[in-house]
């Protein structure tokens, strides 16, 4: 079977009143790898979708080497050698990678002669770029290594075009190198084509061939990399000319009084194991403190502990006085944070927008006396934040679970940063927000710290961190092992610390 | 402004509104429930019309029909508000029947030693004896939900198991009164502690105080920090927890006061119907009480409305045996008909809403 050459053919797809994807066409040329570029909403993922016979398009059709199809189910697809990557694992974590990719095919006997099927399969593999270990659970792997593995199964299973989504976004910079670099050269030896749904700009530039830009449903720009620069791929992606990413906001020197100091720290994750071990840190009034670091290295279990979510033993003081997260001692040493995914870790989604922005001032005065709520004083803080913060809703009464990502994350803003912030802890805090939203994130971290505040940031985005902090700090296996201004930070220096190939 | 304005959509307005449908649903499921259960008279040989005309003419026909129903509610209004106080918690806890047996025995036995004394200070000791054991029961359902990470509502339930055993094992051993032959009973109070007849109602003084907490639990969970902080933990632990609130100690606090609330059910129908505790007590109210709450969608005052009905219904059985020879167990069939509607409401209502979100 060589590769074939696919054509997405004015492809438009309604949800209701709202439309998705308006007239989208897209051609990927046998053996290139075409990126897919837009924020969040702008249809990429329905594009797919579409592909992999998951939706089905209201009008237009698709076409494999010139021929129509109709894709009524993944099996289609499959049969079409259509296959996706996702951007979160979906291999059996408890089984090797042999026995997950025996049973990833779709016609299985109902006996498994294992023996002969795992000499077939390294047979397969052999002949791949891609040396994942077969007889390794796969809860034992690395990140890195799973979405190989994923690949793998990919093209273990026929697959000649491979849909990967977002596929570097759990990984470290040298990782997502190697995958993609696989990716590509097997589609320069004419084995395989690609789309990779990505909206990292140097990710897009180095290893895929073809890019299209997708804004609000509609193709808006598409072309050969080469031929766009990066400043008319982001203006193509948010509809105007980019001012700059961020606006780095001149540094003042950092003052002296450091507000958040941990010592000792040591966490336990969800399976009991420990998950943060020995940490220490500081940071001081007026800087923002950055920790980088692979996903699974022991920030969410800091971040927890940080906020009294989770138990701990080591001490955390704020401003000299211990912290435990207490109501009492978040208003009295102003500590507030940014989790990720605002509406899950930050809000009630079945609470009104109006009740949501009271969480941290509910039961003080003037929103409360005694113990009686005042739900007209709970109605006007709300009407008052919501348009100083431009936070666009139904109504104040509307479930949280009704706003946009975007507007759930400014009604956080606007809920933690009108507080008497003395320290901010912000993790992830733009995971999943369009541009507009991710900008204005920024400039409120920004804000919060030249106005004295003590920022610790926590990010997987290492463009982001370096963009923002004034320190790094990285973060492997729970520990710190790494520590640079944020002048003298060299990305590839932080990636090695990242990937735990240096130690402290 | 603009720039915002033109990414970001105004989501529009869903067609009907969560509140509408809090109303709609239940009702619906009723109606349902209706239907199923007069398809199944149908086939017992009678005319579902003239079922449906006792169960009104049982439950509301005449002003003998609504002490029993008023009676009925008194219990059933309490363990409602058992289920429905954790529930603002997010917790599912259904072991009102162990809470109210425990809670009854407990005020039949603690003003025993005070016989002749005056009756109100005893009739609010028996109360509050009530609800301190019953409080007691569902805080251990607490207890082993924060700390040791067990399901609350399995080990409520079993819970009540165990409580029911408790209270036959007391009952019928060192609790008994010798005098109780055919059946064991504690000692019965002294009958100038029973709890009065509400003037002009013919119903007893327990459907006052069974109001009286619905009325409370309203105001306390509508108008009031507590009301507040209780639902934010119950919405997410973890967001509670990060804006600094002691979940513990609210799921507990939460689970205790609804304990009460059974037990309190529990020594009124000791402390007003039967004088002693004994397994007239263990009739099943503490299971209808689930109904009540998941029918009310765990609202108080709507407690008020659905205990009115089920009592109602529950009242009528008798007299669907009487006239129609139907068995007793027929207005549980029709109870657990409207369970299931409920539920299935619920998980439709659910993924209605999960539909529309995408």
């Amino acid at each position: 079977m060589s590769v074939p050459q696919v054509e997405l053919k004015n492809m438009t797809k309604r949800f209701g009143a709202n439309l998705a994807l308006n007239n989208v066409s897209l051609l990927i040329r046998s053996g290139t790898v075409h990126a897919l570029l837009g924020e969040n909403g702008a249809g990429k993922s329905t594009l797919v979708k579409c592909l992999v016979g998951f939706y089905h398009p209201d009008e237009g059709h698709i076409q494999v080497d010139g021929r129509e199809h109709r894709l009524n189910s993944p099996k289609d697809a499959d049969a079409l050698g259509i296959g996706m990557v996702y951007q979160h694992f979906t291999l059996v974590p408890s089984m090797t990678v042999a026995q997950n990719l025996v049973v990833s095919g779709a016609r299985l006997p109902a006996y498994i002669n294992w023996q002969s099927e795992l000499r077939r399969l390294a047979e397969v593999t052999k002949k791949l770029p891609f040396h994942v270990p077969l007889d390794v659970r796969v809860s034992q792997l690395s990140a890195g290594e799973k979405q190989k593995a994923e690949i793998v199964k990919q093209l273990y299973l026929g697959r000649k075009l491979l849909i990967l989504d977002e596929p570097t976004s759990v990984l470290t910079p040298a990782e997502a190198d190697e995958v993609l670099g696989h990716v590509r050269s097997l589609t320069r030896a004419g084995e395989l084509s690609a789309i990779l749904i990505s909206h990292k700009f140097h990710e897009v530039r180095r290893f895929a061939d073809d890019v299209t830009v997708l804004r609000r449903g509609a193709s808006v720009r598409t072309g050969a990399v080469a031929d766009l620069t990066d400043d008319a791929l982001a203006e193509a992606m948010i509809g105007e000319p980019v001012s700059k990413i961020v606006q780095h906001a001149p540094k003042s020197p950092p003052k002296s009084d450091i507000i958040l100091s941990i010592s000792d720290l040591r966490v336990n994750g969800d399976n009991g194991l420990p998950a943060v071990k020995d940490l220490s840190l500081e940071v001081r009034a007026g800087e923002i403190v950055g920790i980088a670091g692979v996903s699974g290295n022991g920030q969410l279990e800091l971040v927890e502990a940080l906020m009294g979510q989770r138990d701990r033993s080591g001490t955390i003081a704020v401003s000299g006085s211990s912290f435990n997260g207490t109501r009492l001692e978040i208003a009295r040493l102003g500590v507030y944070g940014l989790p990720q995914e605002p509406l899950k870790n930050a809000c009630i989604d079945r609470m009104s927008l109006a009740e949501n922005l009271a969480l941290r001032n509910f039961d003080r005065v003037p929103l409360c006396r005694g113990i009686a709520m005042n739900y007209g004083a709970l109605a006007e803080q709300a009407e008052r934040l919501v348009a100083q913060f431009r936070v666009k809703a139904p109504s104040l009464t509307a479930s949280m679970s009704t706003l946009s990502g975007g507007n759930v994350q400014r009604a956080v803003l606007a809920r933690e940063l009108t507080q008497d912030v003395r320290l901010l802890v912000a993790s992830n805090p733009t995971f999943g927000l369009d541009f507009v939203a991710c900008e204005e994130t920024y400039r409120r971290i920004v804000e919060a710290r030249n106005g004295g505040a003590a920022v610790l940031l926590i990010s997987e985005d290492l463009d982001e961190l370096l963009g923002l902090v004034d320190r790094v700090l990285v973060m492997s296996a729970g520990r710190i092992v790494h520590e640079v201004s944020a002048e003298g930070a060299d990305k590839r220096v932080i990636g090695k610390y990242m990937a735990g190939m240096k130690a402290a | 402004m603009s720039s915002i304005s033109g990414i970001e959509p105004v989501p529009s307005k869903p067609l009907v509104t969560a509140a509408q449908l809090s109303v709609a649903l239940p009702v619906l499921a009723v109606l349902l429930a209706s239907a199923v259960f007069a398809a199944f008279v149908a086939l017992s040989g009678q005319n579902p019309a003239t079922v449906f005309g006792l169960i009104v003419q049982g439950g509301f026909g005449s002003s003998f029909a609504w002490q029993d129903t008023l009676s009925r509610a008194a219990p059933l209004v309490l363990v409602g508000l058992a289920v429905a106080i954790p529930a603002q918690a997010g917790l599912v806890i259904i072991g009102g029947e162990g809470a109210l047996v425990l809670g009854g025995l407990a005020g039949a036995v603690v003003t025993l030693p005070f016989a002749g004394v005056h009756a109100l200070p005893m009739q609010l000791l028996m109360l509050l004896a009530g609800a301190l054991i019953g409080g007691l029961w569902f805080g251990l359902a607490g207890v082993l939900r924060q700390y040791r990470g067990v399901n609350e509502t399995i080990s409520s339930l079993l819970l009540s198991y165990i409580g029911i055993a408790v209270f036959h094992h007391l009952t019928e051993g060192m609790l008994r009164d010798p005098a109780s032959l055919d059946k064991p009973s504690t000692h019965p109070i002294d009958p100038s502690h029973m709890l009065p007849t509400l003037p002009g109602v013919g119903v007893h003084a327990g459907l006052a105080v069974s109001l009286l907490l619905a009325i409370a639990a309203h105001v306390v969970l509508r108008y009031t920090r507590w009301g507040f902080a209780l639902r934010v933990v119950g919405g997410s632990a973890r967001v509670a927890r990060m804006i600094g609130l002691a979940v513990n100690r609210w799921i507990l606090g939460a689970s205790v006061v609804a304990g009460g609330m059974a037990g309190i059910a529990g020594a009124i129908e000791v402390a007003a119907v039967q004088g002693t505790a004994n397994s007239s007590l263990i009739v099943g109210y503490g299971y209808s009480g689930i109904l009540v709450a998941f029918l009310a969608r765990h609202q108080p005052l709507a407690i008020v409305a659905v205990a009115l009905l089920i009592g109602g219904m529950q009242a009528s059985a008798s007299l669907l045996q009487r006239r129609l020879g139907l068995p007793d167990a027929t207005m549980l069939v029709f109870q657990g008909l409207i369970f299931v509607c409920v539920l299935v409401a619920d998980a439709i209502a659910q993924q209605l809403r999960e539909t529309t979100r995408r």
